[in-house]
Formats: C-alpha cells, sequence, structure tokens
C-alpha cells in the first residue's frame, strides 16, 4: 500500500516535470492558432515543417543550427583541452608559483560573470571581433570548474606509472596523452557534455556579443522572436525544440557521464 | 629529454589556461572596476570617483532588482530546496518502483536550457489562452499582474532547478554510514526520529553547497526574466542582471553598468560568507 502511494505521487511529481516537455513537442507540431486553440492541442501536429520554414525566413535557422553546432562543438574541444592540460600540470607537477597560480584561477568561481560583461564588449569591439565565433569561444576556455575538475581527477593518477614512463625515455607531453589521459576517458567525457551544455545553452554573453542575425545561436534566434506584434509562437516552440531535444536525446543514451558531469558541476561554487 | 626542460614542463601545460584567464576574466574584472570610476556621455568618459556608487545608492529600480532578487532567495529558494529533499528521500527509499522513469523526469528540465524553458512557460502560462489556465480553468493573470508574474517565475526556476537539487541531496544520502541508522534503530528510534537525527544532520554539508549554488545563481539571474517578459510587468522581474544588461548595452552606459556589476559581487560575496557562516557553525 506504501509502495502504491510513493510511487504514485512520484509519478505525479514526474508527470509535472516531464509534462511541459511534452507538450512542447505537441506545441512545437501546431501552428501559432492552433496553439492558443481552446481547448489547446494535445496531441503532436503536422504543422513542424511549417514553423521550422518560417523560422528559416526570418532569422535564417539553418544557420543558426550550424552557428550554434560548431560555437558548441569548438568549444567543447579546446576548452576540454586547455582545462585537461591545466588539471595535469597542477595535480601531477610541483612547481614554483603552483598554489598561487592555481588559488588564481578559482577566483573565477567566486567572481560572477556578469563583471565582466563590459570590459569584454569593449575589447571585441576594440578588435573587430563581435559576431566572429572566437568572441564566444575564447573568453570562456579556462573554465575555473574544468580546470578545478580535471585537477582533481588527475591526482589520482598513479605517480609510478609516469616514473616508469620517463625511465622508458618517454617526453612528457607523450606521457599525458598517452599514460595519464586514457584513465580519464570517463571524466573527460563527463566535462565535455557539461561544456557543451554550457555553451549550448548560453545566453547573455552572445546576446551582446552577436549582434546580426546571422552570427545568431539557437537561444538568441529564438528569444529574438517575441516582442512582435505578430509573434508566431509555433515558429518559437519549434525552435525551442530545435533547442531542447538534441540535448534530451544525448542524455537518454549517455545518461551516465550526463549524471556525473552535472552533479560535477555542483562542486563548482 | 634535458632536465631544464623538463622543470618547464609544468608551465607550459597550465601556459593556455593562465594566460586565457588573465586575458579574458582578470583584466577585464580590473578594467570594469576603473570604468565604475569614471562617467559616460555619449562617447566621451570623464573620471567622476565613486559618483556611480552614489548614484546607485539613491536609484530606486536597483533598489527594486535587489528586492525583486530578495523575494526569490526568501520564497522560491527555500520551497525549491524543500521540495528537491522530499524527492530526494522518496527516491532514496526501498519502496519507490519505476525508478528509471523517475530519473528521466528529474533530468529532463535539467537539460533544457533557461532561453528554452523560459519560453515554454511563457506559452504554457499565457494568460488569455494558455494551456495551464485551460486546464485549471481560471484566468489567472499570469505574467501580466506584478504578483502572477513573480509566481510564474517562481514556477519555471523550481522546475529546471528542483531535479538538480534533488539529485545533488541523493547523492549524499546514499553516502550516508548505514550503521548510524542501525544504531539509532537498536536505540528504539522510529522512522521520524532516526530522520531528524541521523538524516538530515548528515545532509548539512549538501544544504549549504544547494543554498550557496541557489544564492549564487538568483544573484545572477537574467535569461528566464529577459524571456519571460523583459523585466516587467512595471519593473516586478527586474534582476541585477537586467538592469546591468539596461545600462551598459541599451543605454551603452559603461560606468554605471560597472558600477552595477561590482555591487552584484559585492551582495554574493558578504551572503556567500553569511550562509557559509551561518550553515557551518550548526554543523
Amino acid at each position: 500500500m506504501k509502495r502504491v502511494m510513493l510511487t504514485s505521487v512520484m509519478l505525479l511529481a514526474v508527470t509535472a516535470m516531464v509534462g511541459p516537455f511534452y507538450w512542447l513537442v505537441v506545441g512545437a507540431t501546431h501552428s501559432s492558432a492552433e496553439v492558443f486553440g481552446s481547448p489547446p492541442p494535445l496531441l503532436p501536429g503536422g504543422h513542424l515543417l511549417d514553423n521550422l520554414a518560417h523560422l528559416q525566413e526570418t532569422v535564417g535557422f539553418g544557420r543558426t543550427i550550424l552557428n550554434s553546432l560548431l560555437i558548441s562543438g569548438l568549444y567543447t574541444v579546446l576548452a576540454g583541452a586547455v582545462c585537461a592540460l591545466a588539471g595535469y600540470g597542477f595535480a601531477v607537477y610541483d612547481f614554483r608559483g603552483k598554489e598561487a597560480l592555481f588559488g588564481l584561477l578559482m577566483l573565477g568561481l567566486v567572481i560572477p560573470g556578469q563583471v565582466t560583461l563590459v570590459p569584454l564588449f569593449k575589447m571585441m569591439m576594440a578588435w573587430g571581433w563581435l559576431n566572429t565565433y572566437q568572441a564566444i569561444i575564447l573568453p570562456n576556455l579556462a573554465l575555473p570548474f574544468g580546470v578545478f575538475l580535471m585537477r582533481q581527477t588527475m591526482s589520482a593518477m598513479p605517480r609510478e606509472l609516469l616514473a616508469a614512463g620517463r625511465a622508458d625515455g618517454c617526453g612528457e607531453l607523450r606521457l599525458f596523452v598517452r599514460v595519464a589521459l586514457p584513465p580519464m576517458r570517463p571524466a573527460l567525457a563527463a566535462l565535455a557534455i557539461y561544456l557543451f551544455l554550457y555553451q549550448w545553452n548560453d545566453f547573455v554573453w552572445p546576446l551582446i556579443a552577436l549582434r546580426t542575425t546571422d552570427a545568431y545561436t539557437i537561444p538568441l534566434a529564438i528569444a529574438s522572436q517575441t516582442g512582435a506584434t505578430d509573434t508566431d509562437y509555433g515558429a518559437i516552440l519549434a525552435g525551442t525544440a530545435v533547442a531542447a531535444i538534441p540535448m534530451a536525446v544525448l542524455f537518454l543514451f549517455l545518461q551516465r557521464h550526463f549524471v556525473s558531469g552535472l552533479l560535477a558541476g555542483a562542486v563548482k561554487e | 629529454m634535458t632536465l631544464r626542460a623538463r622543470a618547464l614542463a609544468p608551465y607550459l601545460f597550465i601556459l593556455p589556461a593562465v594566460a586565457l584567464f588573465a586575458t579574458f576574466k582578470l583584466y577585464p574584472i580590473v578594467w570594469s572596476f576603473l570604468l565604475s570610476l569614471f562617467r559616460t556621455e555619449g562617447t566621451v568618459q570623464s573620471f567622476a570617483g565613486p559618483a556611480n556608487y552614489a548614484r546607485l545608492v539613491n536609484d530606486a529600480l536597483f533598489w527594486t532588482a535587489l528586492g525583486n532578487t530578495g523575494v526569490i532567495l526568501v520564497v522560491q529558494v527555500p520551497i525549491m530546496l524543500i521540495l528537491a529533499g522530499a524527492l530526494a528521500l522518496a527516491f532514496d527509499s526501498a519502496l519507490l518502483r519505476l525508478r528509471s522513469v523517475v530519473r528521466l523526469g528529474f533530468f529532463l528540465p535539467i537539460v533544457t536550457g533557461p532561453v528554452a524553458y523560459g519560453l515554454l512557460f511563457a506559452v504554457l502560462l499565457n494568460p488569455q489562452s494558455g494551456l495551464v489556465n485551460w486546464l485549471i480553468g481560471v484566468d489567472v493573470p499570469w505574467l501580466s499582474d506584478k504578483f502572477w508574474a513573480r509566481i510564474a517565475l517562481g514556477l519555471a526556476l523550481t522546475w529546471h532547478y528542483v531535479g538538480y537539487n534533488a539529485m545533488i541531496f541523493l547523492s549524499r544520502l546514499q553516502s550516508l554510514p548505514r550503521d548510524q541508522y542501525d544504531a539509532a534503530a537498536v536505540d528504539g528510534a522510529g522512522t521520524w526520529r532516526s530522520f531528524w537525527h541521523v538524516t538530515l544532520p548528515g545532509l548539512r554539508p549538501v544544504v549549504l553547497l544547494t543554498v550557496v549554488m541557489s544564492t549564487i545563481g538568483t544573484l545572477q539571474l537574467f535569461d528566464e526574466p529577459y524571456v519571460l517578459t523583459r523585466g516587467g510587468p512595471d519593473n516586478a522581474l527586474l534582476t541585477l542582471g537586467l538592469y546591468l544588461y539596461e545600462n551598459g548595452f541599451r543605454y551603452f552606459d559603461f560606468g554605471y553598468a560597472s558600477a552595477i556589476a561590482y555591487a552584484l559581487a559585492v551582495v554574493i560575496a558578504l551572503l556567500g560568507v553569511v550562509q557559509f557562516r551561518v550553515l557551518r557553525d550548526k554543523t
């Protein structure tokens, strides 16, 4: 009896959490008029392609998706490399200034990112980098949380293994790539998911640095659709579905890495 | 490899991170403070000392933004964390069935970005013809009324973050040593007493963690109020982040925007220290 009650209450909670997501799919496949019909639609309709075509007309949504994929993909690879290299450096070596430099990087965890928005905008303007990929990718490559996570993980690396490699005449970089990285694969996957999700969903900095529609990422493109007098909500929901559903599908396939990546994010403060 | 080259190796490993961090974080942080001491008029900047900060203290909208953030902190965050705790306890219970379905339910909102779920909630909560008003059969003026707009924001935030916090609570619950529960049971403690004396004290570190994380997140809130109502109606959802954005990137008053940014950093630091003290002392 208790079991049935507990499970029912939890299923109710899950319905509240999955319900809006399900209805996103429903809304994305209906026209704006149908979305706000009475009664509202509860099953998917056949309007998805029209909605996406509308987005293509107004913001060039195909280009938007490409921008988001390229920015998030490049960011994940580069930030992953920067964080893994630094994490390894801090974890396995002893050198002068180590703790001071690490402390400096960790300062980034406590200072809100919004403090840097105005100066970063002025920098990007001066360099002519507004509306470019590098304006979005470069500023957050040295993610303090990523360096922290990589240092944590790599600290568990047995030093004898590295010593053995050195005795075999292996160079430091080769040692990192061949000996240190392979066992770190799960942690790297978790970091990669965290980085990709972070960049895919990031809004305020792209909103400031990307000012023309051909440079927009998905969150910018869909947010830019609101506020007009003839707002097309079917199109907005279709764009929102494009932003949200790929992440949900990725989650289904990579659940284990997602869980550790997202929970690792919990140590960032 | 020579010894010299090996001594250099650690610096080369950390060089990209340190150089990027110095260029795109440290330098802007310092520059932002300097900017906050200048008055921006058109393209001309003149040294103004603490004038921007004096203006901030007398700016009613700044206090409105801070007050709005305070309301979310005092109302939404505790409710969300208590719900998260309850969900975690239920998930941890051996009685629960359909675990993988429940877990999926927790995570779907987490992977949905703030702009996406903000827009989704704006449509669901549309006052005239949204799904929610149709379901409950009442015309609640979500998003067009000051009070209900705050409730709407709270609902959206809770939907997104409750599962995430529940998973953090859960990972702690599952690492609590079982022998303490056994000892409590031997002492004749019931479910409720062992919850009060074993589970709750054991959760304290993650309570601190989630409270601090939620506070920092709330103070920096931007995306959700931006897409829900652009801060309206009548500034009901105006946050410090939105006010900073408006001043910096609509009026291009960089000096004033930088002063707001620094005020934000100070508030976050102060609240962080207070929360850390309060929650740690009880341990």
